[in-house]
Parts: C-alpha cells; sequence; structure tokens
C-alpha cells in the first residue's frame, strides 16, 4: 500500500538507465518521483519547488562519470542536495552557552509536541540542570515535569505562583542562579493564539533565552513551516528539537524548516525514556526523508537495546547445548526489542521491499512464542519429546491449531539444522565455534 | 482582548481566505487551464490532503469543466472540490455521532464503554475528559478511568479532570498494568450504575509493537468483562501524511470505529483524515475547535469540506 521511495526511484531508475547522460528531459520522471516522496514525506510544496530546482541545476551541470550510471548519479544529487539542505556542510550546532551564569534554554511549540518530555532529556543531556515549570495551563503539567526532573536527576524548580507566568519565570531566574542550565518548560500553543504568543515573548523577555527551542512533533504536515516561521517571528528561534522520530514519520518539516529559516535542527528525540535523545545527523535525515534506509542508525538501536552480554551468553549456550526451544524463544525476544521487524527492514537499504513480507513475520514471531510458552520446561528443553497429544494440548493453551504447532516445530528444526551445519554441530567444530572461542 | 471564538474564528479565516483566494486568482480569467489546477493542487497539498488524493480532485474538476463546456466561475470550482471530498467522507459513514450505530460490540447493557488511543500528544486525555463531560451534561451518570499509567502525571491530569466534571473516577498507580485498570473501570461503572465509562490510555507511536500489544491485551481483558462499544483513535489535526500509517496500524491491531480529529482551532487542515477515510473506511466522529468542552463536536462532512475549501 506505502510504495516506498526506494522501490518508486528503481522503477525510474529502470527508465533512465541506457540513457547515457543526465538531460533536462529524461529527468523529469525522475524528478516526478522525488516531488511525491518529498511531499508524502511531509515537505512543504513551496521548499518541495525550489529544491527540485536546485536539484535539476546540479544534476544537469554535474560532471557525467564513466563508472556510474545517469541514475546512481542522480540519486546522489538529490541525497547531497538533501543533507546540504540539512546542514551537512557546516560544522555540527553546538549549545549557546552563556559564559557569565547560567546557560537558559526555554522551550517552546505547539499541544502535545513533547516540550515537557524534551526539556527532561535536555536535562538529562547536559547534566546539572534545573527544570523551570512554566506550563501552568494544562493539567497536570507541572507534576509531570517535577517527576521527570526527578527521573533524570535534574533540580525541580516549581512555579512561585501558579497563576503568574511572569512572576514565576522570574523567580526561577533568581532561585536558578547557581545551576549550568535552566531548562524551561512552557505551555503548549497555538501560533495563532495572539494571546499567548504575546505572554510568550514577554517570558523570553524576562528569561533572556541563550537558547530559543522549537520543540515540533517530526509528524507534522504542512502546517509545520508556517508554526515554525510564525514563532519566529515573535522570539527569535535559535533551534529545532524534533520529536517523535522513533515513529516512521519521514520528518519532511524539517527539511522545509531549514530551508526556510536557516534555524539549526540540533536534537532528535528517538523514544520515551529520558536518555532517548540524540543530536541531529543531516547525512542520515536525508536517507531517513528519502526513505534510503539508515544502516547507522540501525547498528547503533541494535547496539542500544539488545543486551549485549546476554547475546553472548546466549550464543554461548547455543553453542555447548544446542538449541532448544527456550533459546529459541529468548533470542527471538533479544530480537523483538529492537523494535518491529517491518520497522527494522525499513532501516535497511532494499528493506523496503521486505518490510511488507515481515508484517506477516511479526504475527507469527508472537503466535510462536505463546506457543512455546504453553509448554512443559520439559518440551522445551526437549522438542523432540512433542507428540501429537502434547501437540493438542499445546494448540488448547496458546489459542492455536494442533497443524500450527507442528508447521512451528518444523520451522524450529529447520532452524537448528542450519545452525547445525554453521556450528558444526554439537561437538563438531564449526565457524562460530571457532569464532567464539 | 479578543474571545476564544473570536481568536478562533480569525485562525480559520485566515487559511480559509488563502485557498479561497488561491482558487479565486486560478479561475478568475473563466478558464481551467494548466496553471489554475496545478496552483489548486498545491493549495490542497498544503491542507495534508496528499499529492494522490490532490492530484485526483484537480483532475475530476477538469473532466467537470470540459463536459460542461467552460463557463467556470471560481465558486463552481469552489463547490465542486467541496462535494467531491464531502462525499468521500461520508462514504465511510462519518457523520454526527448520534446517527452511526455503534460497532457490533455494541450491547444495551450498561454502561456504555469508550476507549480512547492514539499516538503521543495526540490529546487522548483531554478529549477523554471532554466526551465525559458532555455525557455529565446530558444527564448520564459518567465514569473516567485512566488506564494511562505510564505518563508521569497523566493520572493526576485525568483527576482533575474527573473532579471539574463531578464524576466517578478509576485510577490505580503509576506503572500499574492498564488492562487492569480498564477492567476496574468497567467493573466500577457496572456496579455504581454508570450509563458510561471513557477508558484514557497512554500515548504510543504505532510502531511500538510491544506497546500495541499491551492494548490489544487491554481489549481483550475488557472481553471478559464487557467488551468496548466504542474505541477512538484521535488524531492531531497537524499530523501529516504520517496519519495514513497510524491510523492503519492501530486499526489493524484495535477495534478502532471512529476517529476524533483534535486541535482543529489551529490554522491546520488535517486534510489527511480525507484519504484515510477513504482507503480504511473508519468513519470521523468528532473534531476538537478548541479548548472548552463544547469546543469538541460532532463531525459534519459538509462543514468540515467547507473549512477545506471556501470561504463564508
Amino acid at each position: 500500500m506505502f510504495e516506498t521511495l526506494t522501490e518508486r526511484l528503481n522503477k525510474t531508475f529502470r527508465n533512465l538507465a541506457g540513457f547515457g547522460k543526465l538531460n533536462e528531459e529524461n529527468i523529469q520522471p525522475a524528478l516526478r518521483e522525488i516531488r511525491v516522496a518529498l511531499l508524502e514525506a511531509d515537505v512543504h510544496f513551496r521548499v518541495v519547488k525550489s529544491f527540485l530546482e536546485n536539484v535539476k541545476k546540479r544534476a544537469l551541470g554535474s560532471e557525467v562519470l564513466e563508472s556510474v550510471t545517469p541514475a546512481d548519479q542522480f540519486v546522489k544529487v538529490v541525497r547531497d542536495e538533501l543533507a546540504r539542505t540539512l546542514g551537512a556542510e557546516e560544522p555540527p550546532p553546538e549549545l549557546r552557552k552563556n559564559p557569565a551564569g547560567p546557560t537558559r534554554i526555554l522551550l517552546c511549540g505547539l499541544q502535545g509536541a513533547g516540550k515537557t518530555t524534551a526539556a527532561a532529556k535536555l536535562a538529562h543531556l547536559l547534566g546539572k540542570s534545573a527544570l523551570v515549570a512554566l506550563d501552568l495551563k494544562r493539567p497536570g503539567a507541572v507534576e509531570q515535569l517535577r517527576v521527570m526532573a526527578e527521573k533524570v536527576q535534574a533540580t525541580f524548580l516549581p512555579p512561585a505562583d501558579p497563576s503568574d507566568v511572569r512572576l514565576s519565570a522570574r523567580k526561577a531566574l533568581e532561585e536558578g542562579r547557581a545551576f549550568e542550565h535552566l531548562i524551561f518548560d512552557t505551555a503548549g500553543r497555538l501560533q495563532i493564539d495572539e494571546e499567548l504568543m504575546e505572554e510568550l515573548v514577554e517570558v523570553a523577555g524576562i528569561v533572556k533565552p541563550d537558547e530559543i527551542v522549537l520543540v515540533l512533533d517530526a509528524m507534522t504536515g504542512q502546517e509545520a513551516l508556517n508554526v515554525a516561521e510564525t514563532f519566529h517571528k515573535r522570539v527569535p528561534l535559535t533551534a529545532l528539537m524534533l520529536t517523535k522520530t522513533d515513529g516512521d514519520a519521514r520528518g519532511g518539516a524539517a527539511l522545509s524548516i531549514r530551508h526556510v529559516t536557516g534555524i539549526p535542527i540540533k536534537w532528535i528525540g528517538t523514544g520515551e525514556r529520558p536518555d532517548a535523545i540524540e543530536s541531529f545527523h543531516p547525512e542520515r535525515f536525508a536517507d531517513r526523508i528519502l526513505g534510503m534506509g539508515d544502516v547507522v542508525s540501525l547498528v547503533e538501536r541494535a547496539e542500544r537495546l539488545t543486551d549485549t552480554k546476554k547475546v553472548e551468553s546466549l550464543t554461548k549456550r547455543m553453542l555447548r547445548d544446542g538449541l532448544d526451544l527456550e533459546l529459541f524463544l529468548e533470542q527471538m525476544r533479544e530480537m523483538r526489542k529492537m523494535g518491529p521487524l517491518t520497522e527494522l527492514l525499513s532501516l535497511l537499504p532494499g528493506g523496503g521491499n521486505l518490510a511488507p513480507m515481515a508484517a506477516g513475520s511479526e504475527e507469527e514471531l508472537k503466535r510462536f512464542e505463546s506457543m512455546i510458552l504453553s509448554m512443559t520446561p520439559r518440551e522445551r528443553r526437549h522438542p523432540d519429546i512433542i507428540d501429537h497429544s502434547r501437540k493438542r494440548r499445546i494448540a488448547r493453551g496458546s489459542g492455536v491449531r494442533t497443524e500450527e504447532v507442528s508447521r512451528m516445530l518444523k520451522q524450529f528444526r529447520k532452524v537448528r539444522g542450519m545452525l547445525g551445519a554453521f556450528t558444526g554441530g554439537k561437538k563438531g567444530n564449526g565457524i562460530l565455534r571457532q569464532f567464539f572461542s | 482582548m479578543l474571545t476564544l471564538a473570536g481568536r478562533l474564528r480569525r485562525g480559520l479565516e485566515k487559511t480559509r481566505k488563502k485557498m479561497s483566494a488561491v482558487i479565486d486568482v486560478a479561475v478568475g480569467r473563466g478558464l481551467f487551464d494548466d496553471a489554475a489546477a496545478e496552483q489548486i493542487e498545491e493549495a490542497l497539498i498544503e491542507a495534508d490532503i496528499g499529492p494522490e488524493i490532490a492530484l485526483r480532485l484537480v483532475e475530476d474538476v477538469r473532466e467537470w469543466v470540459r463536459s460542461a463546456g467552460g463557463g467556470v466561475t471560481a465558486e463552481t470550482v469552489r463547490e465542486k472540490i467541496e462535494m467531491d471530498i464531502a462525499e468521500i467522507l461520508r462514504g465511510s459513514g462519518s457523520g454526527r455521532s448520534e446517527e452511526i450505530p455503534p460497532n457490533g460490540n455494541h450491547s444495551s447493557e450498561q454502561p456504555r464503554v469508550t476507549i480512547l488511543v492514539g499516538v503521543n500528544g495526540s490529546g487522548k486525555t483531554t478529549t477523554a475528559a471532554k466526551l465525559a463531560a458532555q455525557a455529565a451534561a446530558r444527564g448520564s451518570r459518567v465514569l473516567l478511568g485512566a488506564a494511562d499509567t505510564f505518563r508521569a502525571a497523566a493520572i493526576d491530569q485525568l483527576r482533575v479532570w474527573a473532579e471539574r466534571i463531578g464524576c466517578e473516577f478509576v485510577a490505580q498507580d503509576q506503572g500499574a498494568d492498564p488492562a487492569a485498570v480498564a477492567f476496574d473501570a468497567v467493573q466500577a461503572g457496572k456496579s455504581r450504575g454508570c450509563d458510561e465509562v471513557f477508558i484514557d490510555t497512554a500515548g504510543r507511536l504505532h510502531t511500538q509493537t510491544n506497546l500495541m500489544a499491551e492494548l490489544e491485551k487491554v481489549i481483550r481483558v475488557l472481553g471478559k468483562i464487557k467488551p468496548p462499544d466504542h474505541c477512538f483513535l484521535t488524531l492531531d489535526a497537524t499530523t501529516g501524511r504520517n496519519g495514513l500509517q497510524q491510523i492503519t496500524t492501530f486499526s489493524r491491531s484495535l477495534p478502532v470505529d471512529g476517529l476524533i480529529v483534535t486541535k482543529l482551532d489551529g490554522s491546520a487542515r488535517a486534510g489527511v483524515v480525507v484519504e484515510a477515510v477513504e482507503r480504511l473506511k473508519i468513519p470521523v466522529r468528532y473534531v476538537g475547535v478548541g479548548e472548552t468542552v463544547e469546543d469538541l463536536m460532532p463531525f459534519d462532512p459538509e462543514a468540515f469540506a467547507r473549512e477545506l475549501v471556501r470561504t463564508e
């Protein structure tokens, strides 16, 4: 249903192949594909227009290299241009520090963008921070920040007067003098809400922030540009933080905002936990917008989420005792920690083609798990004892049909067989065993 | 100082004028040429309708102008597009919620159970509270269940609402099993003779398999006491094309029988629901257009389409 850009471009490239050289005419279909892809990635339509103009100029002006096909060359131009627009040619943006006293960071944005969570994440990342609660509108917001502050071991500064944002801001400045970073969480507001925008301007006037960060949901559509421009007009934004990038939104809004306003994207939020914050990488994000796969992120995620010690001990156990269903289950669980298979596959170049196939196996993994959980420990360790009546019992326990239990066992034996060849069997001298010994 | 309604109107007007002005200029010369088509297409894309449907809508207008033999005005083009969009939205039975039969699970047995799901920050808690407040205002006996046991202070946020509304409230500690809270809420609703139970859940991205499984469990566990009559998915109006993925994934795992578009009082138009409704046949039930309880309004396809393309 959702054709990835990789798939679409592959088609265009097939058509492009054989032209020999890029010209005004033969790049039109590819440009159209890129246009749709960028629009589907939520890049603003005006930005798409001017971006494509740049791509066209660069593509036509580029030297034709003997070694690459026109298609490859075209992709490279698009990716480079995307990365360049996102700031790849500039040094990575750093926190604007205040040499004399605490560095003051003011967060603002629409309701539900993730400001409170972002505030806690920044405190965690920067350390030696105090979190200032200036969202006095949403019920529970102050309490949320207090709890989050505790989690990241930051100091929490409650509002001096819960009905007066300006006074609370002033008091917090006095109280927070000794900290290295003062992070101000504000109420979510619509950029067209004149009254609340005026309040933000006044708060910024009081706090005199070193950083004014627009917190923006990565899923935001065409409106993102308008939002950023309006906020920027009222309070001079110094940074963008893109939240909820652990979903599958392409995040084209970041490109629009960067392209039009030049505001650097400094951080991205990558999950619900307070440590799920990363600095922004233009190249990786360019690939994300294009849906071209992001191998580095995948590796990083794998490293972060899989318990390496556990994987190691699992592997050792497997080499020593051979694969049984207990291990099989644990390995599946480790794998699933990294996220849905479909999502993992989409991070791989060309993996978009595989993702629809994996959607089925995701379900299957879940069923496997429930079947294994319906077995006795002895059955898990010695799957070969599972006869028909045991199968029937397992099927009843896990809510599947008996044939499915048989199929699962068959698949397990296949995996065990493959591993056997690879590890050289229980006592053999397989490749893996040599590798781990 | 402007009233909230005044501010809201002003915000909406700005966007409406923009789209409308585009059509006026594009069709101003009484022609529907490529330039006009492109400008209208872009205006539709800017409302997050998506390139595919935008192109189709514009091509339909072009065809319609051709068969009518010219004589096109900005007003007729606007009406044509508006009608086409409204038709898509109506196709799935989107309309005033009173007219829609609840999903297959509905039984006349009390209480009526509604569960709110959606991604983080899409407005579930506020929407649950507003639905509860409206039901209470209609004279129903209402209970709010706080099954968002993950987000810090989400329970407090809902408790504050319950106190304001003066309705029953069921919660456990943070970190409790949401399925257990939901079960408790329905059980309490039953024993306290409530007419309506609204259950708030933690926001989750649709890509988080474990968390989606957690919601599946909530629904499963509720089935043991009373399957939910409604499972509403909240969608932030500023959401772009990712809205499609959200709605697709949530409705694959859960018996979603309605969408609620929140925060429509901003300048975003939520055009993505047009494609979502068409593809997935899930009706829009309510729209949230402001912060007060009354600002959660039954969805009206014609009015929504009108907001997308025309001036007053």
